[in-house]
């Protein structure tokens, strides 16, 4: 399937036609909702916070954000996706704005964050005087100045490729972001991926009665079937712990090499790769 | 939209970013609507600290609502908020919406048009990227 992304701008693309079949799609439905449920999990809000919904389209995610508890304000570009929202009768607010122009909002407003399916129209420059770059650092710049310290923000995008999936992630660090990618069903059709960023990580903040994790990690500690791949370089080691030549392990793999080739190899001994004594 | 977004947003062009006229954007010719949401105590406990209440008795004079205390209400240790105020900041902050009207920067002028609840935020591109792009040409 041709990935919409690559056809038209997501203002045209959601025109009325196309807004009216992705929001009666029970197959579109049933994934953003499971999405959705995913992504409040992973905010895991434990009172009625404000959150803000980028590219909130027709309010299929919204909706789950209601019957949560939540108030929430809605963005998205395309007018056709909004006035469905309105048809819905979506109990957050609407607003018609460009992720890639910033977010509108006063500093440190809102409690968390929710994007299904959205941020990946921004790696699309579709005039010549915006860049795909720009647009991403002023979207992560503006989502950062508007979330509260420790709050949270957890964006479902489909990236075209590796490519854009690092673009993507790399622009929310620069942007200051603690971040982390959650992989759902990985190497299979369906994965999803969750981006999951942290405001003001580095350290504890007590935020109400919870306690805002330091980074990712603790973010899913308590999710069950998640395994964490640490990929962050660890201090300390530099040069990704390559042996010396002429190091005791580096004589110890030439010798092993070498007893495997069938060669004649002196024993292993605990004199083997010792530093001589200074003769002086 | 509800008063309680207007509390939050600013102007979105680029250059307005660093003056405080940017906020709060003033209305014009709104049409107010009062609709039932559900009351929660602890949401308006959870979000007072982060209301600007300069900005709100500004927006809500505008509208026409004089009775806003003059102080922000404070949540204390001994004395937790009554729960009249709340329920009146409830009714004020996400029950009263607005339909229909305009909002515009006092930095810049440019007016947001509401229609049917939705602010349009869209800007021509001039606006919302920094000088600096425009003028490299």
């Amino acid at each position: 399937m041709s990935r919409p992304e690559d056809t038209l701008p997501p203002d045209l693309f959601y025109n009325d036609v196309e807004s009216h079949k992705y929001t009666t799609s029970s197959r579109i439905q049933s994934i953003q909702s499971s999405m959705t449920q995913r992504a409040l999990q992973l905010l895991a809000l434990n009172s009625p916070s404000m959150i803000l919904d980028i590219g909130c389209g027709s309010g299929l995610s919204g909706e789950h954000l209601t019957s949560s508890g939540h108030i929430w304000v809605g963005m998205d570009i395309s007018a056709s996706m909004l006035a469905i929202a309105l048809d819905r009768d979506a109990e957050g607010d609407l607003l018609l704005a460009d992720m890639g122009q910033g977010v509108p909002f006063r500093p440190g407003t809102f409690d968390a964050a929710i994007s299904i399916s959205a941020i990946q129209w921004l790696c699309n420059a579709d005039s010549s005087d915006v860049s795909a770059s720009g647009r991403l650092s002023r979207f992560f710049d503006g989502l950062y100045s508007s979330l509260k310290r420790g709050g949270k923000a957890v964006l479902q995008f489909y990236p075209k490729n590796e490519t854009q999936r690092t673009m993507i992630t790399s622009a929310a660090i620069r942007s200051g972001f603690g971040a982390g990618l959650l992989e759902d069903d990985p190497d299979t059709k369906n994965k999803k991926l969750y981006l999951v960023l942290t405001v003001g990580a580095g350290r504890d903040e007590v935020v109400g009665d919870a306690v805002a994790g330091r980074d990712v990690t603790e973010v899913v500690k308590g999710l069950e079937g998640v395994d964490v791949i640490d990929e962050r370089r660890k201090g300390g080691k530099s040069g990704k712990g390559k042996e010396l030549k002429g190091s005791k392990s580096w004589i110890l793999r030439k010798k092993e090499q070498n007893r495997n080739k069938g060669k004649s190899v002196k024993a292993d001994s605990k004199y083997t790769g010792r530093k001589r004594r200074v003769a002086f | 939209m509800k008063i309680l977004t207007t509390n939050y947003i600013s102007c979105a062009v680029k250059a307005c970013k660093s003056t405080s006229l940017s906020f709060p954007l003033h209305f014009q010719d709104a049409v107010l609507v009062q609709e039932e949401v559900d009351f929660k105590p602890e949401f308006i406990t959870n979000i007072l600290p982060r209301i600007e209440w300069e900005a709100l008795k500004i927006t809500a004079v505008e509208l026409g609502f004089t009775t806003l205390p003059a102080q922000k209400p404070e949540a204390t240790e001994e004395a937790p908020l009554d729960p009249q105020v709340l329920k009146d900041l409830h009714t004020l902050l996400l029950e009263t919406q607005v339909t229909e009207g305009k909002l515009v920067c006092a930095n810049c002028k440019h007016v947001y048009n509401i229609h049917q609840g939705i602010a349009n935020f869209l800007l021509p591109n001039h606006l919302a990227l920094p000088l600096i792009m425009i003028t490299n040409f």
